[in-house]
Parts: structure tokens; sequence; C-alpha cells
């Protein structure tokens, strides 16, 4: 009795490391060691259920067994995790992610093996009968959520990761609608039916959930996928959570729907950074219907291009350059080049800041993420409002692959379909100049009217190569 | 109605904890300044790693000879360290990055 209280105890702390750190986290200062924490508190919570843990009289069996699971869980996971590039992070975490989705899926099919083993005894009966509702839905909203989660994960995982393309087609939302109206309606099914049918409603309702989760994320486009990955993660808090109820165990409860309630509300302030309904990622209606618009007065306008050695020369005369990181950025992974080339133009007496948009790059805060892993310090990292105050102040604004987040049709067309988004108001600096690879519209599909202004130049290239030959020139003059 | 009502009533603390749990979630969160939201996702990520415990009872209580169970018990085992430890681990090596510049 006396390891009960014990354990009780120590799902208590670890509830409470897990608020903590999530606390921890939300300040510069502290954030790693919350993290720290939270880690801590998750270790208390896994030791004290092997040995302490006890149901009916019966300690954890097969420890042998759990051990090696955890061993090899432990060194592989950290070897990922170690290995890992920084511009790769966000497909990181949504592979882990869809292991902790995969997780609570494989406890929910065990723990239906169980009941259905339970009511093969008793043939002739429905399922119903021998199994108590509350624990039924647990057990199978813990198959749902989980095993969306991990299918749209590993999608996820894979698109990110450039090895699955959007694929999107006609049908797909009714396809998806009738998915989930399938999904629930195989739950209800497996619970009403015979014993002799439940198996086979359950693993219907296993095998649809998994074609939702690839369907779902299938045709969402790459910038809209920390959206989605955030969604889904709040999604496997939940399936963490049924497990909760299942074992009444708190501890699952409090992690779980912390994670999900946290991870629901951190989705809608990306959402909201971009302007955009959560419906309209998932709908992801977006891309078919945007070619209108300003894009059709587009058609005759003109822009300039520069040469890398004026480009070069205009920095160099500058008092001050401010560079707009965006996606374009982070898939050429040119962070290192792009503080070689800041450090090139402080030497020259140049000074340089750069603007974050809370959604450049793939994630956001990933920006900051990937400038802080090469070197930038971070007093240089001006958010939306400050550096907005400071464009006027610029002599040339140098974009490095970031195209909606600078569209000043955000703010002039009310027909646009980005219309009301916060944007950087580079318009406002002396000089700009845009590196991109090509006059390609960003995701949402727009045309850039910054791109025709009279003060914008278009240096067209890879970022990672284009900065790499800016700073041979800088060098040089 | 009467079922639901008594089913409340008999799992009211659970409930508890879901509707506390779901405001101090979103009170957590609400201060967190944009440059720190992919560390934060990360660390979420790694705390609903808690679901691991739900495999290690499931794997504790399967029965010897059932070799279904042991064996998707230690799949469900695995997987949870691998985000438990993957998503602690990754967390950290971000916020390194943050500490280093002597914030």
């Amino acid at each position: 009795m006396m390891q009960q209280h014990l354990l009780t105890l120590l799902y208590l702390i670890a509830s409470v490391t897990f608020i903590i750190g999530l606390k921890m986290l939300s300040h510069p200062a502290s954030a790693r060691k919350g993290n720290q924490v939270a880690a801590l508190g998750m270790t208390l919570a896994i030791f004290g259920t092997i040995f302490l843990y006890e149901d009916a009289g019966m300690g954890i069996q097969n420890k042998g067994f759990i051990f090696v699971a955890l061993a090899v869980g432990t060194v592989v996971g950290w070897m990922i995790a170690k290995k890992v590039k920084m511009t790769a992070m966000p497909e990181m975490v949504s592979l882990f992610n869809g292991m902790g989705g995969a997780c609570a899926m494989l406890i929910a099919l065990i723990e239906f093996n169980h009941l259905n083993h339970v009511a093969q005894q008793n043939p002739g009966t429905t399922f119903s009968e021998s199994v108590p509702g509350g624990f039924y839905l647990a057990i199978v909203a813990g198959l749902i959520i989980g095993s969306v989660s991990f299918a749209g994960s590993i999608i996820a995982y894979l698109k990110l990761s450039g090895k699955q393309k959007d694929i999107s087609f006609k049908g797909q939302h009714i396809l998806n609608i009738a998915f989930l109206v399938l999904v629930v309606a195989g739950a209800v099914w497996c619970y009403n039916a015979g014993v002799q049918q439940a198996a086979m409603y359950f693993y219907g309702t296993l095998v649809i959930s998994l074609l939702y989760g690839v369907f779902f994320v299938l045709p969402i486009g790459g910038a809209d996928m920390p959206v989605v990955i955030s969604l889904l993660n709040s999604f496997t808090g939940v399936a963490a959570a049924t497990g909760g109820f299942m074992y009444d165990n708190k501890v699952m409860l409090t992690g779980g729907i912390l994670v999900g309630a946290a991870g629901t509300l951190l989705t809608m302030l990306m959402c909201k950074a971009m302007n955009r309904s959560l419906l309209n990622v998932v709908i992801g209606s977006f891309g078919g219907n945007t070619t209108n618009g300003s894009a059709a007065s587009g058609g005759a306008q003109h822009y300039k291009e520069i040469s890398l050695s004026d480009t070069a020369m205009v920095m160099n005369y500058a008092n001050k350059v401010m560079i707009v990181p965006g996606y374009g950025l982070a898939v050429a992974q040119a962070q290192h080049t792009c503080h070689e080339l800041e450090n090139l133009l402080i030497a020259k007496g140049v000074e340089v800041k750069y603007a974050i948009h809370p959604v450049a790059g793939r994630m956001p805060g990933h920006m900051n993420v990937l400038l802080a892993e090469a070197d930038v310090p971070y007093d240089k990292l001006l958010e939306m409002e400050q550096a907005n105050d400071e464009f006027k102040t610029c002599d040339v604004v140098l974009i490095l692959g970031a195209n909606d987040v600078v569209n000043p049709a955000a703010k002039t067309d009310p027909a646009s379909p980005i219309y009301g988004m916060p944007i950087l108001e580079v318009e406002l600096a002396k000089t700009v100049i845009v590196n991109k690879r090509s006059m390609k519209p960003g995701y949402a599909g727009i045309e850039n009217e910054l791109f025709f202004q009279p003060k914008t130049s278009m240096l067209f290239g890879d970022a990672k190569k284009v900065l790499q030959e800016l700073c041979n020139e800088v060098k040089q003059s | 109605m009467n079922e639901l009502l008594s089913w409340i009533t008999a799992h009211q603390q659970i409930i508890y904890i879901v509707v506390l749990m779901i405001f101090v979630g979103i009170e957590v969160i609400g201060r967190v300044p944009s440059v720190l939201h992919t560390p934060l996702m990360s660390g979420a990520n790694a705390i609903h790693g808690v679901v691991i415990i739900g495999a290690i009872i499931v794997m504790g209580k399967a029965e010897h000879d059932n070799y279904a169970a042991l064996i998707l018990g230690f799949l469900a085992v695995v997987l949870g360290t691998l985000n438990v430890v993957g998503g602690f681990v990754v967390t950290d090596r971000m916020l390194e990055m943050f500490k280093k510049k002597g914030r």
C-alpha cells in the first residue's frame, strides 16, 4: 500500500513539473531549465510506474522487456535528436509526435484485444454487454486520435523532408468527410455489434482512421505544415489523456490535456499570425481560386534586376541594412553565410539588423532558432513591430526568400486573400533588394506588388549561393 | 439523462482535472513570445510522451504467453520512449542555442 501512496506522490510531482516546465519555457532566460524540469518529472513518473505500479495486487510484469524497450528507444531517440540539423527541426518534431500517436494507438489496440477476449466468452451477446461504456469510449478515442495523429505526422514528416509532394484532387473534402463519418460509425457499430463481429468493426475503424490521417495532411501546402504539426501535437496530447481515463492515471491525464489545450491555442496563434482561420488551413480552399485579384492586373508589370556587384556596392555604402529572412533562407540553409555577410558589413561600418516576421520560415520562431544557430546575437533580431518602426531609417532592405510576409497587398488590397495579415513594411526603406529563386508567387499563390515597385530590385538565385557570392563581392570592394 | 448525470458524478475528479488543465494549458502558453514558439511546441511534444506510462502499464499486465500483447506492448514502449527522449533532447538542443547568446 505504501508504494501506491509513493507513486501517487511521484505522479503529483510529475504533473507539477509539466506545468512549471511549460511556464518556464515561455521565458527565454528560463526556457532550457523548464525543459529539463519537465524531463526530470517525466523520468520520475516512468520509473515510479515501473517499480511502484500495482493493480489488484499485481505489480508490473515483463520488466526485462520494458527495460530493453526503454533502452532501445532512448539510444535511438537520442541519436536521431543529436544528429538532426537545425533546419530539419520541424520534421523532427513531427516525427516524434507521430511516435507518441502510434504509442497511444497501440495501447488502445492491446486493451481492445483484452476486452474482446473477455467478451468472446459469452457468445451470442453484444459487445456492449460485457464492456463498460466509458472504458470503451476512452479506448476507441485513443485509437482514433492516436492513429490520425500517427499517420498525419508521418505524412507531415515526409512532406517537410521533401520525400512526399502535396497531393490534392477533386472531391478530397467529400472523401475526408466520408472518412470521418465512417470512423465514428465504425466506433458505434463496434460497440453495438455481436461479440463475433466487434473486432472486425474495430480494425475497420483503425484502418479508416489511418487513411483519414494520410488524406487529411496530403493536400496541405508546405508553408501551412507548422499549423498542422501543432494541431497534430495537440491531438496526440488528447490521445495520451485517453490513457489517463483508461487507467485512472492522473499524470497521463494532466500531461495529455495540458498539451492538448496548449497545443490548440498555439495552433490558433499561428493561424492568427498568418491571418487565416484553422478551417481554412484544414480545408485548404486557399490554393485553388486565388489567381484572380491582383494577379490579373499584374501581367504587364515590369520588375528590374540587380547584379551581385551592384548589390554589394549598395550595401557597402549603406548606413543601415535590414535583412528579412524567410522560407527561402531556411530551405537553402543559408543562415551561416548570412551571418558571415552580416559580419563583413559590420566590419565596413554598416549597421545590420534582422527583421523577423512571426511566421517567417517553416514554423513560428524558426528563424530565431536558425539565426541563433549561426551565432547571430539575440539583440539584432527585431520582432515585427520594432522592425516596422525602423524600416524608414534603413537604406537597404535585403529580403532573403520571403514573399507573402512582405506583400503590401495585405494592407492595401481588400480583395487579396492575405488582406489583413500583419506584414513587414519594407517599402518604407530607401531601397529594397529581393532575393528569390524565380518570379514564382509565394505559397499563397498571389503576385507581390512589391516586386514591381520602382525602389525594388530583384536578385535571382539560391539564397546560399547568392549570399556566398555577395560575401566575396563585399570583401573585394 | 440520468445515466449521464450519474456518470459525471462518478467521474467528477477526472472531469475537474480536464477542465482545470485546459485553463492552465491556455494560461501558460498565452504569454509565450513568438520567438519561443518552436521550442515550446517541441517541449509540449515531449510532454505528451507521458503516454509511455500507459504503454508500460499495458506491457506490465500482458500475460507471458500472449505474444501479440507482448510484441505490441514492446513496440508501444519503444515508440513512447522515442517521443519522450527525442522530444526533450531536441528541445534542449534548440534552447541551448538561445542560451549561448548570454541572454
